[in-house]
């Protein structure tokens, strides 16, 4: 949705019985979603993964850390199905179990992000002058700085450990929804429902809230989903510096590190965990895509 | 036109300040105290004070930043603490390494971006459209580190065609330095090439519908001439004031890919320091690396303002 577009008004379908049914902004988007097939495989494949995470200790055919002497860099085989690591510990199991912490970086931080970038938007698109001033010039400050770049800095001066990880990614990906809430808000605060509504009498406090918000929400989730994308990327990239989660519990970012010894003997290590990373970001960047479509008021 | 450039220019005073504090707070962010960090195994507390001098760490926060930033401005950037050798120095060594990089992967990213953005454009809703589109998104998913693994263990390790990992100047012996090169700007290269995909073919269907492209097409001009000489050209100013923003983007993807490839770049060079708690070199590497991108910004939307008539008067 871009800046200035207001909400439009529910569509309405005259049905059989000739009784108007107006349809809520959330069923018209999942009726949207539903109609483009890219959007709704990426959706189960979102799920699966959300499955296997959930359900990890239930469906990984073995301990992620149980070592095995006897059965170190094995093959895919019938026993092994995406084969074994340098310690015989399994690919598959690792893999599964390796979604935790890849969904949990990729959700937790951009919660983290929403939870400060959202009201500060809010405040500095609303309340504007040198609010909006300093706030913009602070956000202008940290998406100057390279994504990676930044998040690295802050986990390693947090400290090594997946919550830190993220932590550093959610303050880093903060200024992206800063940015976005307010331009949102700018624009919908010159917006007639919100002069409605302050010509009733509502505070400040109660348009923003009430008001603005639920209005400039749609492409926020929007850029929620495409930023879990981002976040999971930087997971992996900070575990595979040995920044993010920590041995000898698994994640796909430091799978591929140790991978990356071994490519020539056992090369099956570095293909499977790297595969997961590549659909799970995948699906979020076509989910965000449709998303997006889906919630836009000017599409069909 | 003036206004806007000294609007921007305005605007760029506070965002560099924001920027200092903020690669300035990262020390202090740490647990602890910075000295005893320094100290290392050093447990005297006469050293560690001596250090707290020498570092004025033993002043107020404030004046810190102060005595910090007025070495900035004349160029000192403090010392590595693990090389012993200022920080500048460290920079401009490896800073050309990265630029090389850069400057392959940026090639790879506009001969791939422009080439299918326009193909795109001009074949809309056809099959090609969909498959440069969905090589697009996989190219933009796909996490860079693993394609560098991927393309090592293709090209080095099964065909044996690349060296897997090293670099040599271009000035030492230049095709030995394409061959240790390539392979990581095309890494780098493919994650910006779908971006410059997607915003090649908005540029180029909106350049298509203009009038002045039907004008040229109800001269009679051939649809080749149309598309490479009218279209084209227009389409283009955005698309490379938009690649030069996608230098953040390049630097963050050379941090893992140089470390990939054992490349002596800014990468690495940031990747060492974290890890040696390296904190003056990882405050300079930042701060250089963001006013660079804060520059190339300006420049960007300057070029913008400059190429697009409208914005002129």
């Amino acid at each position: 949705m871009s800046a200035g577009t207001a909400p439009a008004p529910a569509r309405v379908h005259p049905p059989e019985d000739e009784t108007f049914v107006i349809e809520s902004p959330g069923r018209r988007a999942w009726r949207r979603l539903r109609r483009r097939p890219a959007a709704m495989a990426s959706l189960a494949v979102v799920l699966v993964i959300v499955a296997c995470a959930l359900l990890a200790p239930w469906i990984a055919p073995y301990d992620p850390t149980a070592q095995s002497w006897s059965a170190v860099r094995q093959a895919p085989s019938a026993a092994y199905w995406l084969g074994t690591d340098e310690v015989g510990r399994d690919v598959l199991s690792r893999v599964i179990w390796g979604a935790r912490a890849s969904l949990a970086a990729g959700v937790v931080s951009v919660l983290i992000a929403m939870a400060a970038g959202v009201p500060l938007g809010l405040l500095a698109g609303y309340v504007g002058g040198w609010t909006d001033a300093v706030l913009s010039r602070l956000t202008d400050a940290m998406l100057a700085i390279p994504f990676l770049i930044l998040a690295i800095a802050l986990a390693a001066f947090l400290g090594p450990n997946l919550t830190n990880a993220m932590i550093a990614i959610g303050v880093t990906a903060t200024p992206i929804f800063i940015r976005l809430t307010r331009g949102q808000v700018l624009a919908a605060r010159s917006e007639e429902w919100v002069e409605a509504a302050r010509a009733v009498g509502n505070p400040h406090w109660r348009i923003a809230l009430r008001h603005v918000l639920p209005n400039v929400l749609p492409p926020i989730l929007v850029q929620a989903t495409l930023t879990i994308a981002t976040a999971v990327i930087a997971e992996a990239s900070l575990s595979f510096l040995g920044l993010g989660q920590q041995p000898p519990m698994p994640s796909w970012g430091s799978m591929l590190n140790s991978a990356q010894r071994f490519l020539a003997q056992a090369p099956w290590m570095a293909i499977f965990p790297g595969m997961a990373i590549f659909l799970t970001v995948l699906a979020f960047n076509v989910l965000g895509d449709g998303l997006r479509d889906a919630l836009d008021p000017r599409s069909k | 036109m003036l206004q806007l450039i000294g609007k921007r220019l305005a605007q760029l005073v506070p965002t560099l300040f924001f920027v200092s504090v903020l690669i300035f707070s990262l020390q202090h962010l740490l647990p602890g105290d910075p000295a005893l960090v320094m100290a290392g195994e050093e447990r005297d507390p006469v050293v560690i004070e001596q250090i707290r001098k020498q570092y004025g760490l033993d002043q107020p926060v404030p004046v810190q930043y102060v005595m910090w930033i007025g070495n900035v401005f004349t160029g000192d950037l403090g010392e590595s603490m693990r090389l012993k050798v200022p920080v500048s120095e460290l920079i401009v060594q490896k800073l050309p390494v990265t630029l090389q990089l850069a400057v392959m992967a940026m090639i790879v990213a506009l001969v791939l971006g422009v080439a299918a953005g326009v193909l795109s454009a001009v074949k809309k809703d056809s099959a090609w459209d969909y498959v440069i589109n969905v090589v697009g998104l996989a190219g933009i998913s796909t996490p860079n580190f693993w394609l560098g693994i991927m393309l090592i263990l293709l090209f080095a390790v099964n065909l044996g065609w690349l060296p897997a990992s090293g670099y040599v100047s271009p000035f030492e012996d230049l095709q030995r330095s394409l061959a240790t090169t390539i392979m990581p700007a095309f890494v780098l290269g493919t994650a910006i090439a779908g971006v410059i995909m997607r915003h090649t073919r908005s540029a180029m269907l909106q350049a298509l519908a203009s009038d002045y492209v039907r004008t040229a097409r109800a001269k009679g001009l051939s649809e080749r001439v149309v598309v490479w000489k009218h279209a084209m050209r227009n389409a283009l100013t955005p698309v490379i004031t938009l690649g030069a923003l996608e230098f953040g983007t390049l630097l963050s993807g050379a941090v893992l890919t140089e470390q990939i490839f054992s490349i002596p770049g800014f990468g690495k060079l940031i990747v060492d320091a974290v890890f040696n708690r390296d904190y003056a070199v990882v405050q300079g590497v930042v701060l250089v690396t963001a006013t660079t991108y804060i520059l190339l910004n300006l420049l960007a939307d300057l070029g913008y303002i400059l190429a697009n008539p409208r914005l002129r008067t």
